[in-house]
């Protein structure tokens, strides 16, 4: 199966994600909307590794997969830190760094 | 084939679903979806190592933490779809389409040739090949990888570790603290009044009676408070007098700012 | 080199030719020549970098470094006063001060007759000027300093006189401004002295500007600025840069000598104590526009229009010198108007060119000796009146202070010149030589002549003879020996000055560095005329007489005047042109720079710089501290760098 399809719907999926970490407040969500296009692109590489008969993609991706392990321990370390300070879990509401 | 055109339209519909959904915790079961949907994808492009992880690591462990920060964080902490940015939703999508519109044309441009598939490579077994490679080729990142999540780890403890400021109260101190409260501020002593004097079917959700007729907001959970589901005293007295007979109560109120009767 | 010098002279003997300066080794005359410059150098260094320490003998040290300056001024001068008159310069090269390029200046020290003179006069009469301050400032705290700045300027005179290059002298020109500008500032609490001193630096300025220019051209014309070159150079310059040159030095000339136009700072230089406007503003200092010009022979010898400016401007400056003096009550105002008008005497004599020279050098020296004599006596006058110098408040001091009056009288006497007196000779000697040469001049000289008995009377009368109108409480009194003996002194030099010209000694001594004049026969015989100064002379005084000693002098001078009156006591109104057409226009024009500079200048920068930082604070809401807002930019970018690359491959 030729792996355009694969490709059109890691972009669609990369762009849902995007847009959602752009208008989401909630920083879960946001940081789901991440993990999305994380995904995405997850897909994408593993897709390559196919078209091409190598699996350094499907070691890419499971470098990706390992990074956002990291990544989403910290992150919600990070945003539970943030609620226990301002009560909040918006991200509009940590702006203090600004002019 | 037929996995991909199937599941490729419920992926598309749940990732919008995360952008619309209200509550936090449906776009985490939306985000399953998709995930457990990724997964098939790469069991059916030859990949089934990372299809199980896939499974393991981000359905299982991942998407776990994110519901159990949901119930430390945030069980009343509604999403509002207000904007607050001014022209920031506007912008967004107009940006998000341009991007995933010049993405999308510009892959499907693209000529990837003749698909080579994973035939060759997986002879001798996926997990065999891939572990052949990332012990050999990639052992260095393996490596820093694991020096990356133990880091991690490290870090989530430091950041989620709170430092105690005052000491530990044993039960004497709170003992005397409530004796304190009594004294200075005429604070209730005694135990809460337990809810539900008129009970029908679940009576936590429905304040206790005084006396004098005034429901008492201590004997209600703050938490139901909070998410509004408090039922009214007064309705439930009407309620109750429609059920039990009229002879030996008194004559129905439909004032409901009114006191209820109990006790009469 | 000899031979040369000889062959100079014989030829300057024979007719015009100008003298050049070549001087031979100094030889065993090294050492005074170099102990000459270093003893004030040294003393003026001593003091002021010893400070308080100093202060028990600062004034000893200060009149004993000048005093073995005069001794080694003697030294030299009997030195080469055997000599003949081949041999009478010498120079004393000490090492190269600076090189650029094609031009070096050598630091050296030329000692000729006229530079022998000039150590006399200004070691001389300065030591015992030093004499007489240990005296007149024995009440002042600082002394000390006093010294300290009477020592520089005695070195940087010295410097003037010595140097043998046009740099030197601009190094002593300099040296002597600020050592006049410190001391006509000495007492610096008085606003008006703080405001005479900058007067004088700031009017000084101009002529520097005409002394630094006349360097230039001078260098840019010979390619050197040493008098021993550029005199060989001279006789083959064209007309027009020699009439430059002179007149650019005359520029620098009338700076310092307080000749017109650049006459105003003189009379407020009075502000300075006493002893410093005997020995700076009449003996030396304002004399060396004197020197400057009679030095530059070799240049004026060959440009008549410069020698004619000189001649003017002298004629000029002594008549309103005097006018001046006649209309003043401030006995050192007119001695300062008086001083003008006898350096007047000078340049004007230094105009007349080879005939002049030797007598504007004698006149030179005799008024250093009479005018720093009445200046130092009426030091003393005002020392026993209380430092009250307005002389409507004197009268019949002739009893009090019998010393003060006779020297004083001496100086009078030489100065209206009085037969046989030291000013005779030598005013007598330029009015004749100005009569043979230009009698409208002449004339004029003769006309000031007159009018400096007329003042030089009325100051006598005023201040020795009449009735007492002394302030109440004032009692006069002869001041100590150290204040009279440097009287006495000045006085007997007043009288016997004249001796100079006996046997014409002053004209053929000067000869090697003047040229020697070819005898020219005055339209009356030389008797006939000094009989006419004299009869001039005595009119004025007569006229002072009975205009002054006659009548009653009222304490407050009158305010009813004619205009003559008014307008020499307001100094001819030089104070008030030069604010008019310089002060004025500068200010406005100054002003508008300013204006320009705030709303143009200033505004541009100011302008671009809050535009800016509008710009930037229109910016900076851009971090509006939203995460999101960051995001989108993110992607928007990402956007256009996936577009540009969709373009570049598929377009």
């Amino acid at each position: 199966m030729s792996p355009t399809p694969f490709v059109v719907l890691s972009a669609i999926l990369f762009t849902i994600g995007a847009v959602g970490v752009l208008t989401r407040r909630n920083a879960i969500v946001v940081f789901m909307c991440v993990e999305l296009m994380l995904n995405a692109s997850n897909l994408a590489l593993i897709t390559f590794a196919r078209a091409n008969g190598n699996l350094e993609g499907q070691i890419a991706a499971f470098f990706v997969m390992v990074v956002a392990a990291a990544e989403v321990v910290v992150g919600l370390a990070i945003i539970m830190t943030i609620f226990r300070t301002r009560r909040s879990a918006s991200v509009d509401d940590a702006s203090l760094l600004k002019y | 084939m037929i996995a991909f055109w199937i599941l490729a339209p419920v992926m598309v519909v749940c990732a919008l679903g995360l952008l619309f959904a209200r509550k936090a915790v449906h776009c985490a079961l939306l985000l399953a979806v998709v995930m457990i949907s990724l997964a098939v994808l790469y069991a059916v492009q030859d990949a089934p190592f990372l299809f199980a992880v896939q499974i393991i690591v981000y359905t299982g462990a991942i998407l776990m933490l994110f519901l159990f920060v949901l119930m430390l964080v945030g069980v009343d902490a509604s999403d509002s779809v207000i904007e607050t940015i001014r022209g920031q939703r506007l912008l967004a999508v107009v940006v998000g389409l341009v991007f995933g519109a010049t993405l999308v044309l510009g892959v499907a441009q693209l000529s990837f040739g003749t698909v080579v598939g994973l035939g060759t490579a997986n002879e001798q077994g996926n997990v065999p090949a891939i572990a052949q490679l990332l012990f050999t080729k990639y052992v260095f990142a393996f490596e820093v990888t694991s020096a990356l999540l133990i880091t991690a780890a490290l870090g989530a403890m430091v950041l989620a570790h709170r430092e105690r400021l005052t000491p530990r109260l044993g039960q004497a101190d709170l003992a005397a603290q409530r004796m304190r409260d009594y004294a200075e501020h005429g604070k209730h002593l005694g135990p809460l009044p337990p809810p539900g004097v008129f009970a029908r079917h679940n009576s936590v959700d429905t304040p206790a009676l005084l006396p004098d007729g005034t429901p008492s907001q201590a004997s209600i959970s703050r938490v139901l408070l909070a998410r509004g589901s408090v039922r009214d005293a007064p309705g439930s007295a009407t309620q109750v007098e429609q059920l039990g007979g009229g002879d030996r109560s008194v004559p129905p109120r439909d004032d409901a700012s009114d006191q209820g009767g109990a006790g009469r | 080199m000899i031979s040369t010098a000889t062959t100079v002279l014989t030829e300057a003997a024979h007719g015009g030719h100008v003298p050049v300066v070549d001087p031979g080794s100094a030889g065993s005359l090294a050492l005074p020549l170099v102990l000459v410059i270093a003893l004030p150098a040294l003393g003026a260094t001593v003091l002021l970098l010893g400070g308080r320490r100093t202060d028990r003998f600062g004034h000893l040290l200060g009149t004993a470094t000048v005093a073995g300056s005069f001794i080694c001024s003697l030294v030299l001068f009997f030195a080469i006063l055997g000599r003949d008159a081949a041999h009478r310069q010498v120079s004393l090269d000490l090492w190269t001060w600076f090189s650029s390029g094609r031009w070096t200046v050598e630091l050296g020290l030329l000692y000729d007759p006229l530079s022998a003179l000039f150590l006399l006069l200004i070691t001389g009469v300065g030591s015992l000027i030093h004499v007489y301050s240990i005296g007149y400032m024995a009440h002042d705290e600082r002394r000390r300093r006093f010294f300290a700045y009477l020592n520089l300027f005695v070195a940087a005179m010295l410097m003037l006189v010595l140097a043998s290059d046009y740099v030197g002298v601009f190094l002593g020109w300099e040296g002597v401004g600020l050592a006049s500008y410190l001391l006509i500032g000495f007492w610096q609490y008085k606003p008006s002295a703080a405001a005479a001193a900058k007067k004088a630096f700031v009017i000084n300025r101009v002529g520097d500007i005409g002394l630094a220019l006349g360097i230039g051209l001078i260098f840019t014309t010979f390619g050197t600025t040493s008098f021993s070159k550029v005199s060989q150079l001279t006789s083959a310059a064209s007309a027009g840069v020699m009439t430059a040159i002179g007149l650019l030095l005359l520029l620098a000339a009338c700076g310092k000598s307080a000749q017109f136009p650049l006459q105003t700072w003189l009379l407020d230089a009075m502000e300075g104590p006493t002893p410093v406007s005997a020995l700076i503003h009449a003996a030396t200092m304002v004399t060396a526009g004197v020197y400057l010009i009679v030095r530059s022979q070799f240049i004026f010898e060959y440009t008549a229009d410069a020698r004619l400016a000189v001649s003017i401007i002298g004629t000029i400056t002594l008549l309103m010198g005097a006018w001046i003096g006649c209309a003043k009550d401030d006995i050192k105002k007119v001695l300062a108007g008086s001083t003008m008008s006898q350096i007047g005497y000078m340049v004007l004599a230094s105009g007349l060119g080879v005939a002049g020279y030797a007598f504007a050098i004698f006149h030179l020296l005799t008024h250093g000796f009479f005018k720093a004599n009445m200046f130092l006596g009426a030091g003393s006058v005002m020392h026993g009146m209380d430092d009250d110098v307005n002389m409507r408040h004197y009268g019949a001091l002739r009893k009090a202070m019998p010393v003060t009056f006779l020297t004083f009288t001496m100086g009078y006497l030489a100065i209206i010149g009085f037969p046989g007196f030291a000013g005779f000779w030598s005013k007598d000697k330029i009015i004749e030589t100005a009569l043979a040469q230009n009698p409208a001049l002449g004339i004029c000289a003769l006309i000031g002549a007159g009018v400096t008995g007329f003042y030089m009377t009325r100051l006598m009368l005023l201040t020795f003879f009449t009735e007492k109108r002394w302030e109440p409480g004032v009692h006069p009194h002869e001041s100590p020996k150290v204040m009279t003996v440097p009287l006495i002194v000045l006085a007997a030099l007043s009288v016997l000055g004249g001796l100079l010209l006996l046997n014409d000694w002053i004209v053929t001594f000067l000869a090697p560095v003047t040229g020697a004049a070819p005898h020219e026969e005055p339209p009356l015989p030389a008797i006939v005329i000094s009989l006419l100064a004299v009869l001039v002379v005595a009119v004025g005084v007569a006229l002072a007489w009975f205009l002054i000693g006659k009548r009653d002098v009222p304490r407050e001078a009158p305010a009813k005047v004619s205009v003559f009156t008014a307008a020499g006591r307001n100094d001819l109104y030089g104070d008030a042109f030069n604010d008019l057409v310089i002060v004025e226009p500068g200010k406005s024009f100054t002003g508008g720079l300013a204006t320009f500079d705030r709303s143009t200048v200033d505004g541009g920068f100011t302008g671009t710089a809050s535009a800016l930082a509008g710009l930037s604070g229109r910016l900076r809401l851009a971090q509006n501290g939203f995460v999101r807002s960051y995001a989108l930019s993110l992607l928007a970018g990402a956007a256009l760098v996936l577009l540009a690359l969709v373009v570049v491959n598929l377009g």
